[in-house]
This record gives C-alpha cells, sequence and structure tokens, in this order.
C-alpha cells in the first residue's frame, strides 16, 4: 500500500513491563511482519492490552525495545501506527470535527482535512451523522468513527483493543467488516480480543497471551486445531485461566 | 426608607435624570469584562498547562494559588497601590488612580480563580483523553488547546465566578482607583459612598443594577453552556 517503504515489520525484543516491582509483562520477543491480521487472545489482565501500549509507544518499556522497520515507526515525521482503544475516546465535538482534528494533529492542510474527512465519511457509511456531536452516537456507531479517524490518518499499522467487547453482534459485525476492509488494504492489524469466535473469523495469526508472556505463537489454523501447550487446550475450552 | 422613595428614586436612577449613572454603570462593566477577559487569555492557558505538566514544586504552587482565590480585594489593593504609587517599582506608569490601575487590581483578583478552576476541570478531562491526545502525538503543551476547547462550556462557569468576584468587590478599585467622579467611580464604590452620605435611594439603585447586570450575565452564559453542551454531547 504504501509503497516500499513500510515501516513494518515490528520487532519486539525482551519487552518487559512492570509497575511497582510487579511484572505485567516479561520478556516478549517476537516479530510482526506486514499485512495480516494477528489476534492477541487470551485471559482479562494477560497483559494484551498492555502489549499494544508498549507497541504504540503509550508506555515506556521497564526493559526491552520496540523496532519498527523504517526505525521509528513515522512517515515524514508523523506516527504511521493508531490505536483504537476498548471505549472509544470521542472529542466533545462533531463526527466530522473529531476526525478534522486528528488530522490537523498529524499536520495535514485544509484542504487535504476536507478530502480526508470527506473520504472516510463515505468509506465507514457515517456521512449521514457527519454534524452530529460524537458522544450521542451509538457505540457501535462510535467506534467506527475510531477506526475511521486511524484510517484518515492513513496509518500502515492499527492497533486494536478489545474493539467491540462494548458492542451488540450487529454492530460488531460492522466493526470486523470494517477490520477485513482495513486488511485488504494492505494495512497491519493488531487485534486484541477475548472473543476467540472473532479471532477465528479474522485472525491469520495468533499469539496466546497468559500472565505477562506470550504462551503460544502459531498461525490461526494450527491454534484453534492443535494447541500445543495444556493451557492453551484448557483456554480453547473455555476453562477459565488465571 | 419607604418604598415610594425607592421606586421613585429607581425610575430616576434609570430614566437617567441623575447625572453620571450610566457613565459609572458603563465604566465598571468595561473594567469589569477587560479584567476578566485578560485573566482568561492568561490564566486557562496556564492552568490547562498546570494540569498536564509534572515537575517539583507543582503541588505547592497549585496549593498557593489556591489560596490566592481567597485574597482580600483591600490587601490586594493594597499591593498594586504600593506597586503603582509615583515611587513604586511600577510608578512611571502613571496608572495610580485610573480605570488601568483598576483593571490592574481586578486581574490580580480573578486571575487565581480562572488559574485554579481551569486545572480541575483540565485534570478531570485529561484522565479521558490523555493516551487519545498521546496517540496523536499531541502531549504537554500541544494538548493544551485540544483540552481548553474540549472544556469550553466547564470554563464558562470559572469565568462567571471570576465576573463574580471582580463585580462585587469594592475594596481594591478604591484604593488604586481613587473613586474620582466621571473617572473612576465604579457602581461598588458609588455605593458605598452614597450609603456613607446617608443617601440610600441612590445607593439601592446602583445595588439594583449592579444585580441585574450579574444575573443577566449569568442567565446568559447558563443558557450558552446549556444549549452548547447540548449540541457538544
Amino acid at each position: 500500500m504504501h509503497g516500499p517503504t513500510s515501516i513494518m515489520p515490528l520487532r519486539v525484543e525482551g519487552l518487559s513491563f512492570e509497575v511497582n516491582g510487579r511484572r505485567l509483562l516479561t520478556e516478549v520477543d517476537l516479530t510482526l511482519d506486514r499485512g495480516g491480521v494477528v489476534a492477541l487472545v487470551g485471559p482479562n489482565g494477560a497483559g494484551k492490552s498492555l502489549f499494544l501500549r508498549l507497541c504504540h509507544g503509550l508506555l515506556t518499556p521497564s526493559a526491552g525495545a520496540v523496532r519498527w522497520g523504517d526505525g521509528d515507526g513515522r512517515r515524514a515525521g508523523v506516527k504511521a501506527h493508531a490505536m483504537v482503544f476498548q471505549k472509544p475516546v470521542m472529542l466533545r465535538r462533531s463526527v466530522g470535527a473529531n476526525l478534522t482534528h486528528a488530522l490537523a494533529a498529524a499536520g495535514h492542510g485544509r484542504a487535504a482535512r476536507r478530502r480526508r474527512v470527506e473520504e472516510a465519511l463515505v468509506r465507514f457509511r457515517l456521512d449521514h451523522l457527519a454534524d452530529r456531536p460524537a458522544r450521542v452516537l451509538s457505540g457501535g456507531e462510535q467506534q467506527r468513527l475510531a477506526i475511521a479517524r486511524a484510517w484518515a490518518l492513513d496509518v500502515e499499522t492499527l492497533f486494536l483493543d478489545e474493539p467491540t467487547s462494548q458492542l451488540d453482534p450487529a454492530a460488531t459485525r460492522a466493526i470486523e467488516e470494517t477490520i477485513v476492509m482495513l486488511e485488504g488494504e494492505g494495512r497491519t492489524i493488531v487485534l486484541a480480543t477475548h472473543d476467540l469466535a472473532q479471532a477465528r473469523r479474522l485472525a491469520r495469526r495468533v499469539l496466546f497471551v497468559l500472565g505477562g508472556r506470550i504462551h503460544e505463537d502459531a498461525p490461526a489454523a494450527a491454534f484453534f486445531t492443535e494447541p500445543k501447550t495444556p493451557e492453551g487446550i484448557a483456554f480453547l475450552a473455555g476453562d477459565l485461566l488465571a | 426608607m419607604e418604598v415610594a422613595g425607592f421606586l421613585a428614586a429607581a425610575a430616576e436612577i434609570f430614566g437617567g435624570s441623575i447625572p453620571g449613572f450610566w457613565p459609572i454603570v458603563g465604566l465598571s462593566l468595561g473594567v469589569t469584562l477587560t479584567a476578566v477577559a485578560l485573566a482568561a487569555l492568561i490564566g486557562m492557558p496556564a492552568g490547562a498547562l498546570l494540569a498536564v505538566s509534572r515537575f517539583p514544586g507543582r503541588t505547592i504552587l497549585i496549593v498557593t494559588i489556591n489560596a490566592l482565590m481567597g485574597l482580600p480585594p483591600v490587601v490586594a489593593g493594597l499591593l498594586i497601590f504600593l506597586l503603582l504609587s509615583r515611587s513604586g517599582p511600577l510608578g512611571f506608569f502613571g496608572w495610580l488612580f485610573t480605570p488601568k490601575a483598576m483593571i490592574l487590581a481586578q486581574v490580580v483578583l480573578v486571575l487565581p480563580i480562572v488559574v485554579a478552576l481551569t486545572r480541575q476541570t483540565i485534570e478531570d478531562l485529561w484522565r479521558e483523553y490523555a493516551e487519545h491526545l498521546a496517540s496523536l502525538d499531541l502531549t504537554g503543551i500541544r494538548a493544551v488547546p485540544t483540552l481548553l476547547w474540549e472544556a469550553r462550556f466547564s470554563l464558562l462557569t470559572g469565568l462567571l465566578a471570576g465576573f463574580g468576584r471582580a463585580s462585587a468587590e469594592v475594596g481594591a478599585v478604591l484604593i488604586v482607583g481613587g473613586n474620582i467622579v466621571g473617572h473612576t467611580r465604579t457602581m461598588t464604590t458609588a455605593i458605598a459612598l452614597e450609603t456613607s452620605k446617608g443617601d440610600l435611594p441612590l445607593a439601592l439603585g446602583l445595588g439594583a443594577a449592579l444585580l441585574v447586570l450579574t444575573l443577566g450575565l449569568n442567565i446568559l452564559a447558563f443558557g450558552v453552556g446549556r444549549v452548547g453542551a447540548r449540541n457538544a454531547g
């Protein structure tokens, strides 16, 4: 999508994170290649969100490093990866103004902003809501706007943190279609989810996170048919893991 | 004093038959609105910056600013008087006993309110928006414009509190303004003077005018805040 220069692959080396001496993430090593949906699955508190935040640069690792293929994960100084949160963060402005704000923050000029906002509104079927205050939208519409905001920035990689956990099935389906579309555009999606069916539907590769470690790292088909570890088997069987 | 006397006085005052009434109202409003505008211009960005930054001594600064919200106007007036008096460090401005001195005094009184309320409001918003804004590379001072705009309706309340303090105070403007007829006489200093002279109807009339102005402005701001907040969700 972005020609020969890509911020991928993302190399995570010995990544650890601790708070007040408590280790929440321990020596994660992995490489994420360009393209496709990678699902992080695992029980609550396993460290999925933490991992996304560290990769996105919202948190500073206690040890180890996050290395982007191009060095800093930026194009022309602007972050080429974005994050969508479990509870969508909406500014107290209209839908259109929420998009404009993100584009302005990334340094786009007035004309480019207007064009890009228009494209995003149409693409994500939000055009009829453009002038509506973003905070009165339904949960599903807000999450769609949050993803549209990342798309408008034309980021190469998206970190999605449980984007559908608070949505009903119809809204969830709409978000999943959006994810497939983003993947089809050649973007890389890193998706944290506790919805195994969703991971099965979308992911090409699965990272099973448990107790702050990557417990299994496998192609999705392999993980779902033949998990390698007893914990993986238990997790797929629906047993709660502490 | 009888009701009839008060009504007659009110009719006289608002009818414009007492010379100098409308200039007094105009000056009061001009001084106070200018002071609030200046305090907003300085205090909102400062308060927002204080909300999003962490540095040694921050807590002490916050407590000091909160304490300054209760600074007695006469003390503020005295300090400004000393600064602006002919032999004071800012005496060369020649501002003493002019509306400029009164504006300065009111800025000093209003600024802590604006900074403290802005800091509180923005800090609450910051909790909600910090990650999203950091994701957009808007950290520290770069987050301030967004946060101020997001807080616009709450900040209006802070400005009203500032306006209330400035328009109601008499001590500071009396000391630095001097209550000179047609030059630095405001509604509050005129009320104080007329009361001590025993001209209660005039004092009451001015008091009523002050109340009406304050009430009107509050209604306006409340309406704007309500409508705006509903439209912004």
